[in-house]
């Protein structure tokens, strides 16, 4: 069964990817009506991934497949597992990118890049998809990683604008240095529970909770999780990544992505969870940015600015009550989590399709577009009703049930409660002023004469907004079937959830929720004088921590600067006497400290020929030394090499020799063509003490070498691996050249390697030399030089 | 260094010293030779050329691109360690066959695409630098 699964899952898998390939041609065919044809790839992963439905509800526990190998002696590996929690997360990810596909194809018409849009979506989808499917702790960060760089690619896709990609950038900053964390924590985990597998692990009980590093692991973690799921202080990617167009922010960075960090904390939740750091860190920081976050939306006047701080308040709710490890309060987060997507993805479109019709997306600038515009505006009032936790909407039974696990006796518990309470009901002001102020009220003239949205534009928001009314009409399947299932993941027992449209109990939890209600009202109400408070402490909440973000950019790149200024001369005489003292070091010190120094060779006894040659190289050396010209100690270097490729020759290394020729006569048309092109001088003079210098780095290096190949012929050869060479290059390798198949074949992997170097080098000497004339090439260089600095100036204007 | 003796022969050096090239990469496998020291070859052949009638006419000759033939090169040998992978060996895992043409056993394998690859990156890129320094 598992072999069964695992050919469809990967072909789902690697659908997403194969349209981010096509997309592009596709819609240069059929235009942006591409998009029909496009949703029929997400849609298929849904319907695909549907019948899992039954088999991970039925059996509890997940399916678990290896398609890939890759490196099994460290546990690394492709491998996928679907259980309740992966489940879920992955229909949400296909089935509301079905949706925003066929809305980008209304939002992103008659764009240049519409294409490219298409292609960039799809790849996140596929991240996406794969960051809840990876079972192996290593699949899991790769496709982590995927998801930040894609984003990075979608917030700045108008990059064109100084903030698309200052915000991009910072979005790639943060979640890239939370990555570097989780990849620590997930190797901390690996370390302390052996296995790399996230499904093996999570039937490991109290393996990681009884490691003495289980601190620093959960930090590591941690710092993963909140980065990506914005949680304060790092929230203020999450409203800077707004400056996406609104596809983006409705799928990312409200619905899927930005939930990965929440999605991490429940994988983790069964073998990390429920301790007392794990009890105080996550339940404080997700209220801070709860309160925080709602408050802020209230303050804005952008509608998407309003919906970015309440998705960073939904996430801080979601931490907190992932982090009091209760099994009512986790359930309430998953069915949260669960009505959340369906809510705020819709909200997202609707503010897109009244910014795309009427023009702006400024509250105070819009009104009375009811008529205009009814069936976005029924759309939004359904989201505002599933938002505000309002009977019979999913986001209801969500209220309910957090407020069942929140409520306790203790101060701890009524804090919590307290906050809970507070950001339900500042969100549910939120919610409506988002739905309501926007259509009802005197009509406004707005920048575009509005009208109500094309199908494409409207298909997404209605449907998402009718399914949050349609969850509670079919709550048992909902309930048993898809989110208990996911809670029972979560938090490890098998707990009850009633959803439906008479789940309504009047209990202390009902009356907290009339309370929110009653507050969320009066928030509403009370709208813009909210917006004229001041506020001081929770505006440096909300708003400290990015210009935060700037300082340490702009401190970082001068520090940097300074750095460079000191260690880059840019004094071609400096590096290369750094250079050859650092080799000369590197040959001799160690020899001296652990005395190894060779002994005195006897005197060798030659052939007359072999006499000659090694004159010859003394009088190439010579020649070298006394040289007036440049020209002339050129050659005299030539004359050397080739006494050495002379004895190669001699000592039966043919091709060694044959290459040394090559090399000397191409080193010295070379270096000749240099010199011509950089104008130096005819003759070298240099002054006294920089000779001395010159010579005594020259006799070290030389000293150096000399001894490293004594000491090397001085001691046992050990003929292992010339032995293998020379038995199996013929019988195995089909060459009689034995350099050759080494260099082809028995170490080819290290050919690969050095051809990789040189077709480095060349492209780097290609651009170096680009646009240089002979006379430009001094100008050049200091002009470029420049215009570096220019440009890191200027970054650090653009980061203060 | 335009003299007529000079401009006249060059064309005629270098292109026997390209067949000699191809010659040395070819026999490699056997006898003293290979990629490296054919690419090296082959270079000099160009480096030449272009020394003797400018290089205008060498990137003519070449018609692509040397960045490209060093690339094209590592592409190829990279691909051919790829080529085991279809039949579930590691990377660059040797792959040969000894088919007859015309009468003739001819050993093609994947190492000899390998070297081939080899000589297009050496010839490639140092051409490239040559031409570049040579270029006024």
């Amino acid at each position: 069964m598992a072999l069964e699964f695992g050919g469809g899952l990967n072909l789902a898998l690697a659908t997403p990817f194969a349209a981010a390939v096509v997309a592009p041609y596709l819609k240069r065919l059929m235009g942006h009506n591409v998009a029909w044809l496009l949703a029929l790839m997400p849609a298929g992963i849904f319907v695909y991934l549907c019948q899992f439905i039954g088999t991970v509800a039925t059996s509890g526990h997940g399916v678990h497949i290896t398609p890939l190998e890759w490196l099994p002696q460290y546990g690394i590996q492709y491998s996928l597992f679907v259980d309740g929690l992966s489940l879920v997360f992955a229909l949400l990810i296909s089935g509301i990118g079905t949706l925003i596909i066929l809305y980008s194809g209304g939002y992103m018409k008659g764009h240049a890049d519409q294409g490219r849009f298409f292609s960039f979506m799809f790849l996140f989808m596929g991240s996406m998809i794969g960051v809840v499917l990876a079972d192996n702790l290593m699949t899991l960060f790769i496709y982590w990683e995927l998801t930040s760089i894609t984003s990075f690619l979608l917030i700045g896709f108008n990059h064109k604008e100084e903030r698309s990609r200052r915000a991009a950038l910072q979005a790639l900053i943060v979640t890239g240095g939370g990555g570097l964390a989780l990849l620590a924590g997930l190797l901390m985990m690996y370390q302390a529970g052996g296995t790399m597998e996230m499904s093996e692990l999570l039937t490991r009980g109290d393996v990681l909770r009884d490691n003495g590093h289980y601190g620093a692991m959960l930090l590591l973690i941690l710092g993963g999780a909140f980065t990506k799921s914005a949680q304060f202080p790092f929230h203020y990617w999450l409203r800077n990544a707004m400056e996406a167009p609104t596809p983006v922010s409705a799928y990312l960075h409200s619905a899927t992505m930005v939930k990965a960090g929440v999605y991490l904390l429940m994988r983790v939740h069964p073998v990390m969870g429920d301790t007392t750091l794990w009890m105080t860190i996550l339940p404080i920081f997700g209220a801070i940015t709860l309160i925080m976050g709602t408050w802020m939306s209230l303050r804005q006047t952008d509608l998407k600015l309003t919906l970015a701080y309440t998705t960073i308040a939904s996430l801080g709710l979601l931490v907190m009550l992932v982090g009091t490890s209760n099994e009512t309060a986790i359930t309430g987060a998953v069915v949260y989590l669960f009505a959340h997507a369906l809510f705020k993805g819709g909200f997202f479109m609707i503010v897109g399709t009244i910014d795309h019709e009427a023009g702006t997306r400024d509250v105070t600038r819009l009104g009375g577009l009811r008529n205009a515009m009814p069936v976005s505006f029924y759309a939004a009032v359904a989201c505002a009703l599933s938002m505000g936790g309002i009977w019979p909407f999913i986001g209801f039974i969500a209220k309910e049930e957090m407020y069942l696990g929140l409520l306790g006796t203790n101060l701890p518990a009524l804090l919590l409660t307290l906050a809970a309470v507070l950001g339900n009901a500042m969100m549910f002001g939120a919610a409506f002023v988002v739905a309501l102020k926007p259509f009802l009220g005197e009509e406004v003239h707005t920048p575009k004469h509005a009208h109500e949205g094309p199908v494409l534009l409207v298909a997404g928001p209605v449907t998402l907004a009718s399914l949050g009314l349609l969850a509670m009409l079919f709550g048992d399947f909902v309930g048993a079937e898809l989110l208990r299932p996911m809670a029972n993941a979560v938090h490890g027992h098998h707990g009850h959830l009633q959803i439906g449209i008479g789940a309504v109990h009047v209990n202390f939890a009902f009356m907290l929720s009339l309370i929110t209600i009653a507050l969320g009202v009066g928030f509403y109400f009370r709208y813009e004088a909210i917006r004229s408070t001041r506020g001081v402490l929770i505006r440096t909440l909300g708003e400290g921590p990015d210009s935060f973000f700037d300082i340490f950019i702009a401190g970082l790149v001068r520090f940097s600067a300074r750095t460079m200024r000191l260690l880059q001369s840019g004094n071609m005489e400096v590096y290369l006497a750094a250079t050859f003292a650092t080799i000369a070091l590197a040959l001799i010190v160690p020899m001296i400290v652990f005395d190894e120094l060779p002994d005195w060779p006897q005197f060798p006894d030659l052939y007359i020929y072999e006499w000659s040659t090694l004159g010859l190289a003394v009088v190439g050396l010579y020649a070298l030394i006394v040289a007036k010209t440049r020209l002339t100690a050129i050659v005299s270097l030539g004359i050397q090499g080739f006494a050495v490729a002379l004895i190669f020759l001699l000592f039966g290394a043919p091709d060694l020799s044959f290459t040394q020729f090559m090399v000397e006569t191409l080193a010295v048309v070379i270096i000749a063509l240099i010199m011509n092109r950089l104008s130096l001088k005819e003759h070298d003079k240099r002054p006294p003490q920089q000779v001395m210098v010159d010579a005594s780095l020259s006799i070290l290096v030389g000293l150096g070498f000399c001894l490293l190949l004594m000491s090397v012929t001085q001691g046992a050869f050990d003929r292992h691996l010339s032995d293998f060479f020379t038995d199996y290059s013929r019988v195995i390798a089909h060459g009689r050249n034995i350099v050759n198949v080494i260099i082809v074949d028995f170490r080819g992997f290290d050919t690969l390697g050095e051809i990789a170097v040189v077709t480095i080098t060349a492209l780097c000497v290609h651009t170096l030399t680009l646009g240089t004339g002979r006379s430009g090439l001094k100008s050049k260089f200091f002009k470029n030089k420049s215009s570096g600095f220019d440009e890191a100036t200027s970054g650090q204007k653009g980061a203060e | 260094m335009q003299t007529l003796i000079f401009r006249t022969t060059a064309p005629f050096l270098a292109a026997l010293m390209i067949l000699f090239s191809i010659f040395v990469t070819l026999r490699g496998h056997n006898d003293p030779g290979g990629g490296f020291i054919g690419g090296l070859i082959a270079a000099s052949a160009f480096m030449m050329y272009g020394i003797a009638a400018g290089v205008e006419y060498v990137r003519r000759a070449l018609y692509f691109h040397p960045i490209s033939v060093a690339a094209f090169g590592l592409v190829l040998s990279s691909g051919s360690g790829l080529l085991s992978m279809f039949e579930a060996q590691p990377f660059m895992t040797s792959q040969w066959t000894f088919p007859t043409i015309m009468g003739v056993e001819v050993a093609i394998s994947t190492p000899m695409f390998f070297d081939i690859g080899v000589y297009l990156v050496v010839m490639g890129s140092l051409t490239s630098i040559a031409l570049k320094l040579e270029e006024e």
